[in-house]
């Protein structure tokens, strides 16, 4: 299973991916999700990954964030190995140690915002920095108020979740997973769970995020509008594999596999 | 036999510094028992699977054998072994271990009342284990858990007569000995019957009072 042959230690040169999979695989049981999977995402870039329920896109990111482990392969960060680690001249499985060495430079978002309910929202972006970076707290307050300027979330600074909407929430969210200054950010169908009207205000955030901070961003998404026009790419997931990749306009543009194309109709006749 | 309030009212101060000592014996256990039965619950979540296993069968051991046989235990035993206690210690510890044991299960409960979603999302902020249960799990497993750590103090304030067999002075060993000094009964335990009452009633609204504070200011509603 942990065969590691041929994998490097690590990835140098200065156009290395700042993701990197490397014939990934994922299994619960006899369930194959993901099947040998390459993927590499360069510096700065923003790559949607959509397809249809169960075809393992969200695992992706779980896997990357290390809240799934994985079965076979590896997954490399900024040039250094984040599932296994360096040892004897091979890659061995990495250790907590490790893991949290390496999980600095990844943030993440989630369908169900889970932000900490007995914290206020400047509470829940201040957490990150004070406890796990060690920051002086007027420091981290300082940057937590700046990302929650940005995310339009300031004067709800010192509301608790249950008072906020759900729209409201995913932005102190966003600002929560920011305030730890990750090179990688995920976005987990971050939409999904809100009501129509308040996507925009979310979106807005992940927009201005792709347009000026040039931070790598993957996103799972089913808003196939919001994925073209702020991807550099998109992939399209069938099966545990990637069926069909390629930039935005391409890809929803002119779909060459049969798959790609009767998902992306499907999901036009639903709107 | 009629009520003679003349006595009533003299054996009251007794009484009273009786009831003293019966709060002292229930809050030190029930310390012991908060801060011990947290432990076990957590030690019972590791991932070290002997110790987990050793941890819950000597919870289901303590569960399931009679309090009073644990205080005789601590008491007599424990000086064969060289531990040699006064009856206020003893007391304390067998009645503290007995309900850390059953407070380890409302802590457990609470624990796992704790969306999972909570402990990705500290693990996306990279915090540790540690970092998870103090800042994050624990804070949120108390709400849910106060109503039933309060039900148990009650329990445990109810429990203190039995330290009265190995002779600590709380309320019903005063009572006792009041009663074979004048041969009136009648008197001394209407007395402490009444004042279990008068303290275990408010307790329980307290204690209800407290979980809706507590939830407002976690901001849980």
């Amino acid at each position: 299973m942990d065969d590691l042959k041929g994998f490097p230690q690590e990835l140098t040169g200065a156009d290395r991916p700042m993701v990197s999979f490397r014939k990934v695989g994922k299994a619960y049981g006899p369930l194959t999700v993901l099947d040998d999977l390459d993927l590499d995402v360069a510096e700065g870039e923003m790559v949607s990954i959509i397809g249809p329920s169960g075809s393992g896109k969200t695992t992706v990111l779980r896997m990357l964030m290390t809240l799934e482990e994985i079965n076979g392969g590896c997954i490399y960060i900024d040039g250094q190995p984040l599932t296994h680690m360096p040892k004897n001249g091979g890659l061995v499985r990495a250790n907590q140690r490790h893991l949290r060495a390496r999980r600095v430079d990844i943030g993440m978002c989630f369908q169900h915002f889970n932000l900490f309910p007995h914290m206020t929202a400047l509470e829940n972006c201040m957490e990150g920095p004070v406890q796990v970076l060690g920051m002086p707290k007027t420091e981290a307050r300082a940057r937590s108020e700046e990302l929650l300027e940005m995310v339009g979330m300031i004067e709800k600074r010192d509301q608790h979740p249950s008072r906020l909407s759900g729209g409201q929430q995913q932005r102190v969210a966003i600002a929560r997973a920011l305030a730890m200054r990750p090179k990688v950010m995920l976005f987990d169908e971050v939409t999904s769970a809100l009501d129509p009207e308040v996507i925009g205000e979310v979106t807005n955030v992940i927009r201005g995020l792709a347009s000026e901070h040039k931070l790598t961003m993957l996103m799972v998404t089913h808003q196939m509008g919001f994925a073209q026009d702020i991807s550099d790419r998109v992939c399209f997931f069938y099966g545990g594999k990637i069926e069909e990749q390629g930039p935005a306009s391409e890809l929803f543009g002119n779909p060459q596999r049969e798959r790609t194309q009767q998902f992306l109709s499907a999901v036009k006749e639903a709107v | 036999m009629e009520w003679r309030w003349d006595f009533t009212w003299d054996i009251l101060p007794r009484l009273i510094e009786a009831t003293g000592n019966t709060l002292l014996a229930a809050g030190g256990g029930y310390a012991i028992a908060v801060v011990l039965g947290l432990v076990l619950a957590l030690a019972q979540r590791t991932p070290y699977r002997v110790l987990t296993w050793v941890v819950r069968e000597i919870v289901e051991f303590i569960r399931s054998t009679p309090l009073l046989l644990q205080i005789f235990f601590v008491f007599y035993v424990g000086p064969q072994f060289g531990i040699r206690l006064s009856p206020w210690a003893s007391g304390m510890i067998a009645i503290g271990l007995h309900y850390a044991c059953y407070l380890s299960e409302v802590y457990r409960g609470g624990i796992e009342s704790v969306a999972k979603g909570q402990w990705e999302a500290a693990t996306a902020l990279n915090m540790t284990t540690m970092q998870t249960y103090r800042r994050i799990v624990i804070p949120q497993a108390i709400p849910p858990a106060v109503s039933g750590l309060g039900n148990y103090l009650v329990g445990i304030f109810k429990d203190t007569p039995m330290l009265s067999v190995i002779g600590v002075t709380e309320l019903i060993h005063t009572a006792n000995t009041i009663g074979s000094e004048n041969f009136r009964f009648l008197e001394p335990y209407t007395m402490v019957g009444l004042i279990f009452l008068a303290i275990s009633l408010p307790t329980a609204g307290l204690i209800r009072a407290f979980e809706r504070y507590v939830r407002r200011k976690m901001g849980l509603q």
